[in-house]
């Protein structure tokens, strides 16, 4: 199908290094020998876990209860023992642990009993709620709950299937796309049908061949007549989501707005088969295809397990001897692991084995010359040098003026950087820095609220305090009055007396203090 | 004749201004003390009274009446500092007590030995933004993510089983650190030109930031 395309600025093209990994089927990875869950494997609150210590567990047994709509729920990937729920390593780069249900598998790998839902008859919200318990996030990396992404279909008008699959040495997308594109065409459609959208885009960069011929075929088998398949140019990043839109359908999304709303959804391939296997098969996010590559002997595409131990399944590929490290995601945005053995989660797209012949350690940084590459090369339309100069001097502010918040990190500044500045690093702290002090504003707000609630509730007191003392005074006065009414008339002089005599007593008190005083006084004298 | 002509015409018009300026003022009059508000942003909210002041507000209108000095927060820090001194035009001074402000003291949290407690409430009125919960002969207890680390409610305690913790990295809060250049040694020969000799001085610099 012949479709007009457009560009968007910068992006570079870095080597693809995707013929290592792509030529080999998917194969299914063995059963490690422990599972490591982590409860908190996407956008939103971690979920809570319902299993404990020594419980029996199937494969696809819910084990993380999602903590609120932006949450999703956790599976068991394997049938074994709970032998451990309790902070272990997971693999984000600041090293901290989460909380984790670990399996010991029994072997058998025994499904729980499964039961797909009768999504056609299902209210949109039931379906949501029923995607949210099976657990499907963005498979693309980012691991954004799926069902909170179809909620708003109103005005809906295009979807996008993202299968450019831009960064150098991935390949699950690419084998996915040709091994599973009946299944991925299928999930697609049921997407549709729940936004209720008109038009589906799938956008594939054209250095995957195969894969596109595969999606085509697949579309026509199953006679879908809205579906577009549609090889887009290869340029990183086009799998960003704002560029892949700008590419297939012109419109550019506002710095301060999202797609959907220019009527257009996005998801990832992967995505796509984790709808269809949840509402068609009842099956949850289990497992996801992981491409293993880099220092390795045996690059290729496997099937793992969610909680599957990195160290167990690189194993599979080889590393070879000087591979110091890994790498989850591609080179580009990939992050360091903090361990060799974090556990493989539902974002985990790629494993590169690190080696410092592969990934020799960055020259040292220069002085930032001028020179406005990495303005040529951000495909945000942002400016990295000025972005640059106010992180490097804290002044958030004004980075924020320079729309920092645009920023994706996709890393062409620091790739085209002829100082060799690591800028994303410096973008990735300013970021975090506002968002902690967006955190901390908001806390103070609060704490001000309360202090002065307090405040509030203290002079309130007083004055009720206040008022019932004047009450009880008033009550007072007015029992002596109703006394002194009820008194003969002739008494009632007697009470004005009473007040003089009290006054009297009062004088003779102060006058024989006076005297008494004297008296000292001269005796003192 | 001109002489009395130029000053009637000048007396009417700072009369007219004079009465437009007056009836602006009661018009247009702002209700509140506006720095005081934007002072008070600024601060942390923290309610320590580490100032010597009753709380933020306090502190806050202390500085718009330009009777206290700008550096006695330390839960600010001297960020807040520099912030105030941004604001207010005055000259930035590093907080007191701080040091050279570099090593900010972590945030802390009360945390109750539950077990301990008697249930004598007077943490609970210490406490400056109601971050306590309990009732008289109750277990008392504190509700972390409500409590600003003020440890007004330490010294009240009669039986001191309150502590004083500081609050742990999580995902919601850890940040990326500021990129470091690795700092390494360069050796100065005696022929060095001047352009290598400028690098260093700019790569020590650089080093000073980091």
């Amino acid at each position: 199908m012949l479709q007009k395309l457009f560009k968007f600025k910068g992006g570079i093209k870095p080597a693809h290094h995707k013929a290592e990994s792509r030529g080999t089927p998917i194969a299914a990875a063995p059963l490690p020998g422990h599972l490591v869950i982590p409860l908190s494997q996407s956008a939103g609150e971690a979920a809570q876990p319902v299993v404990a210590v020594g419980d029996k567990v199937l494969k696809g047994q819910f084990i993380g209860k999602a903590e609120g709509w932006l949450s999703s729920a956790v599976h068991a990937s394997t049938s074994g023992t709970v032998i451990a729920v309790e902070p272990r390593l997971m693999p984000h780069p600041s090293g901290l642990a989460t909380l984790s249900v670990v399996i010991l598998p029994d072997g058998e790998d025994r499904w729980m009993p499964l039961q797909a839902p009768d999504y056609k008859n299902m209210s949109l919200k039931s379906v949501l709620q029923y995607l949210q318990d099976a657990g499907v996030v963005g498979m693309g990396g980012a691991g954004f709950p799926s069902h909170v992404k179809m909620q708003d279909s109103a005005a809906l008008g295009d979807l996008v299937i993202n299968g450019a699959e831009c960064e150098p040495y991935i390949t699950c997308d690419d084998r996915l796309m040709r091994e599973r594109a009946g299944e991925i065409i299928a999930g697609s459609g049921i997407i549709r049908d729940l936004l209720q959208v008109k038009r589906v885009l799938i956008g594939i960069e054209d250095n995957k061949p195969e894969a596109i011929a595969a999606m085509q075929a697949a579309v026509e088998a199953a006679g879908e007549t809205t579906f577009s398949v549609v090889a887009v140019p290869t340029l990183y990043p086009a799998g960003g989501i704002r560029q892949l839109i700008r590419v297939l359908t012109g419109k550019e999304v506002p710095v301060d707005q999202r797609s959907t709303d220019l009527g257009i959804q996005c998801f990832n391939v992967g995505t796509a088969l984790s709808v269809w296997r949840a509402l068609n098969l009842g099956e949850p996010v289990v497992s996801r295809v992981v491409t293993l590559t880099g220092n390795v002997e045996q690059p290729g595409n496997w099937e793992a397990l969610i909680g599957t131990p990195m160290n167990e399944l690189l194993a599979l590929a080889r590393p070879r001897a000087d591979t110091d490290g890994v790498i989850m995601g591609g080179p580009m945005m990939g992050i360091p692991m903090p361990a060799c053995d974090v556990p493989v989660t539902k974002g985990s797209n790629c494993l590169i084995a690190r080696s410092p012949t592969l990934f020799p350690p960055p020259p040292p940084e220069m002085p930032c010359i001028r020179c406005g590459a990495c303005a040529r090369a951000c495909p945000q339309e942002l400016q990295p040098f000025e972005l640059y100069w106010w992180s490097r001097a804290r002044q958030f502010d004004k980075a924020r003026e320079y729309h920092l918040s645009s920023c994706i990190e996709c890393g062409c500044c620091a790739y085209v950087c002829p100082a060799n500045i690591p800028l994303v690093q410096y973008f990735r702290f300013s970021k975090s820095e506002i968002r902690a002090a967006a955190r901390e504003q908001k806390m103070a707000d609060s704490a001000r609220a309360r202090f002065e609630f307090k405040q509030f509730r203290a002079e309130r007191e007083k004055a009720e305090k206040a008022e019932k003392l004047a009450r009880a005074a008033a009550a007072q006065a007015a029992k002596l009055a109703a006394e002194r009414d009820a008194a003969p008339e002739g008494e009632s002089g007697a009470v004005g007396d009473a007040a003089d005599a009290k006054q009297a007593v009062i004088a003779a008190a102060v006058e024989r203090a006076r005297v008494q005083r004297a008296e000292t006084d001269s005796r003192d004298a | 004749m001109e002489i009395l002509t130029a000053i009637v015409v000048m007396a009417l018009g700072a009369l007219t201004l004079g009465a437009a300026l007056g009836y602006a003022a009661i018009r247009f009059k702002v209700e509140g003390d506006l720095i005081t508000g934007k002072i008070e942003a600024i601060l942390p909210q923290t309610q320590c009274g580490q100032c010597g002041f009753a709380g933020c507000k306090p502190y806050a209108e202390a500085i718009a009446r330009d009777e206290a000095e700008i550096n006695l927060c330390p839960p600010g820090g001297d960020e807040g500092a520099r912030k105030l001194a941004d604001l207010l035009g005055r000259e930035f001074k590093p907080v007191s007590g701080g040091g050279d402000g570099e090593a900010a003291k972590p945030k802390l949290t009360a945390i109750i030995r539950e077990a301990e407690c008697i249930g004598c409430t007077l943490c609970i009125q210490a406490c400056p933004v109601d971050a306590i919960v309990g009732a008289a002969r109750q277990m008392h207890t504190v509700i972390d993510a409500l409590c600003t680390g003020c440890e007004l409610c330490v010294k009240p305690c009669p039986v001191e089983c309150i502590d004083m913790a500081p609050v742990p990295e999580t995902l919601a809060t850890w940040k990326y650190a500021y990129p470091v250049i690795p700092i390494k040694s360069v050796e100065r020969a005696s022929d060095v030109s001047h352009n290598v000799a400028a690098m260093n001085d700019a790569e020590s610099s650089h080093q000073k930031v980091a």
